[in-house]
């Protein structure tokens, strides 16, 4: 698995690439937690373009990046996730809990 | 990780359970998979299933329920039976089920897990409730949602987990419009 940011005037976005699974998710967790509690960043994009496979336990590291962002009053966006990942996200009944758009761009306009 | 992929179709006494829990359906072996717990073993298993599903004409959203199953099984094997520690044994195997009466299209396939890790405990075996929103406590469930039958057991200091995944029955061919 592969994660970068992006510094944008709207906030960071961290690009991932790869399958986010019990060997992977702990590094995506430190960097989305690194991001939202110890940069502070009000607006955290998550760019799940890449992703072709989550499993429970990247889905406990979004939770998590979740209640971090509330508890800051920052926001945590997703965008770009193929039908594995929107699959996984309806199993969890989590879609109407996180804030997810289409594309970057619509991300990045919310 | 080792991969023996032997039909057996006349199986071992030991294994006529997976035969006889279906009882119009017959097993047969299609693949064993031995790996040691290690979480960088799983994108391999998952690609092997992934593959064997195919071979087995799964739809691809059904493929993808199996293979979400069992790395969930798996990653439940590492974190809990076995609390983290790598190079412990587990064996995945994959038997094919066909009805007796035809040969040509399977019905489904069964994944026996098997592992000598701790005891599973009995309450984290039911998940969780979904309403809250919080982490953990979701690959239970996903097994659950994404299989049709999902049974644990405790046998001589082993742990063995039984799902199946029935493939849907085929379609009849679309009769054109006006025929």
């Amino acid at each position: 698995m592969q994660i970068s940011a992006r510094q944008l005037a709207a906030g960071t976005i961290i690009d991932v690439a790869g399958d986010i699974d019990l060997a992977h998710s702990p590094a995506m967790r430190k960097a989305l937690l690194g991001e939202i509690k110890e940069k502070k960043t009000p607006k955290v994009f998550l760019n799940l373009r890449n992703v072709r496979y989550i499993d429970s336990s990247g889905i406990a590291s979004l939770v998590e990046g979740l209640k971090a962002s509330r508890d800051i009053g920052s926001r945590l966006i997703l965008f770009a996730l193929n039908p594995a990942v929107r699959e996984v996200m309806e199993l969890s009944r989590l879609q109407k809990i996180f804030e997810i758009y289409d594309s970057e761009e619509q991300a990045l306009a919310a | 990780m080792l991969i023996e992929t032997v039909a057996r179709t006349h199986s071992p006494k030991s294994q006529k359970r997976t035969a006889a829990a279906d009882a119009r359906l017959r097993s047969e072996h299609f693949l064993t998979l031995q790996l040691e717990s290690n979480p960088e073993a799983l994108c391999l298993v998952r690609a092997t299933l992934e593959r064997a599903t195919e071979v087995m004409e799964f739809p691809e959203a059904d493929s993808r329920a199996v293979v979400r199953s069992v790395d969930e099984a798996l990653a439940n094997v590492i974190r809990h039976a076995y609390k983290g520690r790598s190079g412990k044994p587990i064996e995945v195997q994959c038997w094919r089920l066909w009805k007796t009466n035809d040969a040509e299209h399977p019905k489904g396939i069964e994944i026996l897990l098997k592992d000598s890790g701790a005891a599973a405990d009995p309450k984290k075996l039911k998940g969780r409730a979904l309403e809250e929103v919080r982490p953990g406590g979701l690959g239970i469930h996903f097994m659950k949602q994404s299989m049709d039958v999902v049974e644990f057991h405790r046998k001589s200091g082993k742990n063995l987990l039984r799902m199946v995944k029935y493939l849907a029955p085929q379609k009849p061919e679309a009769v054109a419009q006006g025929e």
